[in-house]
C-alpha cells in the first residue's frame, strides 16, 4: 500500500529534477548558513566565555572601603538632640584595605561543597622602574599553585614556567606585553616601587599572556610573602580572596552567602563582566533569529513548490482517487516528496555547513599581539548538526502539510467532469 | 440474471449558483453482464447521475447498492477502497498520468488493491494490454502516445481488478470512427463474455443503439428504460 504511494512520489520528484533540485538548495542554503552561523557564533563566545573566565575568579572577596560620611564620632560625644554637629571635607583615617583573619575565611570558604581553588591574594598599585622611565602596573602577591588553579596560569605562559616562582628568590612573572615594554627577559632583573616609596629587584623567571590587553599589559605575579615585604606588611596581610568553583554556575547564590558571612565584599564572574555577558547574550539572541529566519525562508520555498506541483498535479489527484487512492494516500505522496527535498536538502545544508565552517576555522585570524588567537573561533557540535536536520525536516514537513492536506481533500468529480 | 446495481429514489440538488433539482426519484436496477447506455440531453444529469453511482459524489439524498452492498453513508476511504475493488473508469479523456509508462499507468491500481504480488501485477497488466492489442506500447511513457492509443490503455487500467462495473463517462467521444469502434467492441466482448456490467453515459445514437439496453433521461427524471 505504501509502496505505490512512495513509487509514485519517487516518479513525481525524479520527472522534475531541476525544480526538484531547486527546492532541495533552498533547505540546503538555509541549513549550511545556519550552521556556518551557529558554529562561529558558539565558537567566539566559548573562546570570550574562556578568555574572560580564566581571567576573572568564580568569585572575588575583597574590602569595598567604605566612604559613608553620614555619621561622625562627635556624635558620640556631643548631644545631636539639641545641635547639629557639621564636619567639612572628612577624610578617611585608619582605614586599611586588608582582610582581617585571612586564614580563617580561606580555611572556612574550603569546608563549601563546589569549591576548587582559594587563592588569597595581596595586590598593589607599583610602578615598574625600567631606566628614567616608569611604567606604572599592578603586582599580585600570590600561592602561585592556588593561582594556577583559577587562571590556569601554566596554560598561558609564553616563556619560562610557573614553578620557577617558588624555586627562585625574589622571582617575577611579567605580562607579555608589560615584559616587551620593559624589554626584560627571562633571567633579566626588573625593579619595582610600591606607593609607599619602598623599592625591591625581582628576576625573570616567566612571561605570561592572557589574550587580553589590560591585563598583559600591567599585571605581574609574584609570591605573597614578597608583596608583604616590598609593602612592609606582616604576613597575615591579604587584600583579595579569589575562588574558583567546580560548578561556575553557581558562582552567584554562594557569593551572596560569603558577603553575608564574612562582611566583605564578593562579586561573582557576572557581576565583573556584566557587560560581556550582555553582548554574548544579544548575539546568541541574533544567531537565533537569523538561524529562524533562513531556515523558515527554506519553508516557503517548499511550501510554494509543493502547491505549485499539486495546482499541475489536479488532473492526476483526480484520476487516483477514481482509481480508488483515498485521501490518506493523495496526502501521503505529496508529503512524502516535500519529506524527501527536506530529508536530502538538510543532509547536503550538513555537508555545506560543515564545509564552510571548516573554511572559516581554518583563515587565521589577522595578527595581533594583543591576542592569543591564531584562527577563527568556531565550534563543531554534534547538537548543532542534530539540531539543524530536525529543523529542516520539521520545517519541511509543516511547508509540505498544508498543500499535501488540500491534495487530499480534492474533489475528483469536479475535475473529472472539465 | 443476479442484480448488481440498485439506485432508491436518488435526489440530488445543485446549490451554486442557485438550488437546482438535478435528479428526481431515480430508481433503476442493472443486472450482471448488462450493457448499458445512459443517453440524454446535456444537462439532463446522465453525467451526474453516473458519478453518483461511481461513489465519487456522496452528495445525494436515496440509497444506492452495488453488488449487494449499500453505499450510502460509506466513508470516503471505505468507497475508496470499493472503487478500487468493484468500479473501472474510462473518461473521455485518458487521464493517464503522464510520468509512467503504459504498463506502469495499467498497474497502479492493482498495486493499491495489494491482492497479487508485483510480477503477477505485471503479467495481468500485460494481459490486459494485449487484449486491447496495445502490448508493443506497454514501455512508452504515457505522454507519448497517440489519443486512440491512449485510450485503450485508459481501459486496460479500468480492467486491471477485474471490476464487477466498468463506468463510461463518453468513452468514445473524443475517438475518430475506427478507433470508437474497436473501443465498442471491445467492451460489449467484455460484457457478453466476462460478465461484466458496463455503464456508459453517451452522446453517440449510434453507440446507444447497438448496447443491450438504453436509459434516456430528460429533466432529472428517467423517461425511457
Amino acid at each position: 500500500m505504501i509502496g505505490v504511494n512512495l513509487e509514485i512520489a519517487r516518479t513525481h520528484l525524479l520527472a522534475k529534477k531541476r525544480q526538484t533540485l531547486v527546492a532541495m538548495m533552498g533547505v540546503t542554503f538555509g541549513i549550511g548558513m545556519y550552521l556556518l552561523m551557529i558554529s562561529f557564533m558558539n565558537g567566539f563566545n566559548e573562546y570570550l566565555e574562556d578568555t574572560l573566565l580564566s581571567s576573572t575568579p568564580d568569585i572575588h572577596i575583597y574590602n569595598d572601603i567604605k566612604t559613608d560620611y553620614t555619621h561622625s564620632i562627635l556624635d558620640q560625644v556631643s548631644d545631636t538632640t539639641r545641635m547639629l554637629n557639621i564636619v567639612h571635607h572628612p577624610k578617611p583615617k585608619d582605614v586599611t584595605p586588608n582582610i582581617r583573619n585571612p586564614k580563617q575565611i580561606v580555611s572556612d570558604i574550603k569546608t563549601f561543597d563546589n569549591i576548587l581553588a582559594v587563592s588569597p591574594q595581596l595586590s598593589s598599585q607599583v610602578f615598574y622602574n625600567n631606566g628614567p622611565v616608569q611604567l606604572p602596573g599592578s603586582l599580585n602577591g600570590v600561592n602561585i599553585m592556588e593561582e594556577a588553579k583559577l587562571t590556569n596560569l601554566q596554560d598561558k605562559m609564553k616563556t619560562g614556567a610557573i614553578e620557577d616562582l617558588m624555586k627562585v628568590d625574589n622571582g617575577i612573572l611579567l605580562g607579555h606585553g608589560l615584559a616587551t615594554k620593559l624589554n626584560a627577559s627571562v633571567g633579566d632583573l626588573v625593579t619595582l616601587a610600591s606607593p609607599q616609596g619602598t623599592s625591591m629587584s625581582f628576576r625573570v623567571v616567566g612571561t605570561f599572556q592572557f589574550g587580553i590587553g589590560s591585563l598583559d599589559n600591567v599585571r605581574s605575579y609574584v609570591s605573597l610573602k614578597n608583596v608583604q615585604q616590598l609593602l612592609g606588611k606582616d604576613n597575615q596581610y591579604v587584600t583579595d580572596i579569589n575562588i574558583k568553583m567546580k560548578d561556575y554556575t553557581k558562582a552567584k547564590e554562594l557569593a551572596a552567602v560569603f558577603a553575608r558571612k564574612y562582611g566583605y565584599k564578593a562579586d561573582d564572574w557576572q557581576v565583573a563582566n556584566a557587560s560581556a555577558m550582555v553582548s554574548i547574550a544579544i548575539r546568541n539572541m541574533m544567531t537565533i533569529v537569523i538561524s529562524f529566519t533562513l531556515l523558515v525562508v527554506a519553508g516557503f520555498g517548499i511550501y510554494n513548490i509543493m502547491n505549485m506541483t499539486i495546482q499541475n498535479k489536479l488532473k492526476d489527484i483526480a484520476i487516483l482517487k477514481a482509481e480508488g487512492f483515498a485521501g490518506g494516500d493523495i496526502i501521503q505522496i505529496f508529503l512524502f516528496q516535500s519529506l524527501t527535498i527536506g530529508l536530502f536538502g538538510a543532509l547536503l545544508g550538513l555537508i555545506l555547513g560543515y564545509a564552510m565552517s571548516y573554511g572559516v576555522w581554518s583563515l587565521p585570524f589577522p595578527k595581533n599581539e594583543y591576542m592569543s588567537i591564531t584562527h577563527f573561533p568556531v565550534t563543531f557540535h554534534v547538537r548543532h548538526y542534530v539540531f539543524g536536520v530536525v529543523f529542516g525536516m520539521l520545517t519541511t514537513l509543516i511547508a509540505g502539510l498544508m498543500p499535501s492536506l488540500k491534495a487530499g481533500k480534492i474533489d475528483p468529480v469536479a475535475i473529472l467532469r472539465g | 440474471m443476479e442484480t448488481v446495481l440498485k439506485a432508491k429514489k436518488v435526489n440530488k440538488y445543485f446549490y451554486e449558483p442557485e438550488e437546482f433539482h438535478v435528479l428526481k426519484d431515480i430508481s433503476f436496477e442493472v443486472r450482471k453482464g448488462e450493457f448499458l447506455s445512459l443517453i440524454g440531453k446535456s444537462g439532463c444529469g446522465k453525467s451526474t447521475l453516473l458519478y453518483l453511482l461511481s461513489t465519487m459524489d456522496t452528495d445525494y439524498k436515496g440509497e444506492i447498492e452495488i453488488n449487494g452492498m449499500r453505499l450510502t453513508g460509506l466513508k470516503q476511504k471505505q468507497l475508496a477502497a470499493f472503487r478500487n475493488e468493484h468500479i473501472g473508469f474510462v473518461f473521455q479523456f485518458h487521464f493517464l498520468l503522464p510520468e509512467f509508462s503504459a504498463l506502469k499507468n495499467v498497474m497502479l491500481p492493482a498495486e493499491k488493491l495489494n491482492r497479487y504480488s508485483k510480477s503477477e501485477i505485471k503479467d495481468r497488466a500485460y494481459e490486459k494490454l494485449k487484449m486491447l492489442d496495445m502490448q508493443d506500447f506497454a514501455m512508452k511513457q504515457s505522454s507519448k502516445l497517440s489519443g486512440g492509443q491512449a485510450q485503450r490503455v485508459a481501459i486496460a487500467r479500468a480492467l486491471i481488478n477485474d471490476p464487477t462495473i466498468i463506468m463510461g463517462d463518453e468513452p468514445t467521444g473524443n475517438l475518430d470512427t475506427a478507433n470508437t469502434q474497436i473501443v465498442f467492441d471491445i467492451l460489449k466482448d467484455l460484457a457478453s463474455s466476462k460478465g461484466q456490467t458496463i455503464i456508459a453515459v453517451t452522446h453517440d445514437p449510434e453507440f446507444a443503439q447497438k448496447s443491450d439496453r438504453i436509459i434516456e433521461m430528460k429533466d432529472g427524471e428517467i423517461i425511457k428504460q
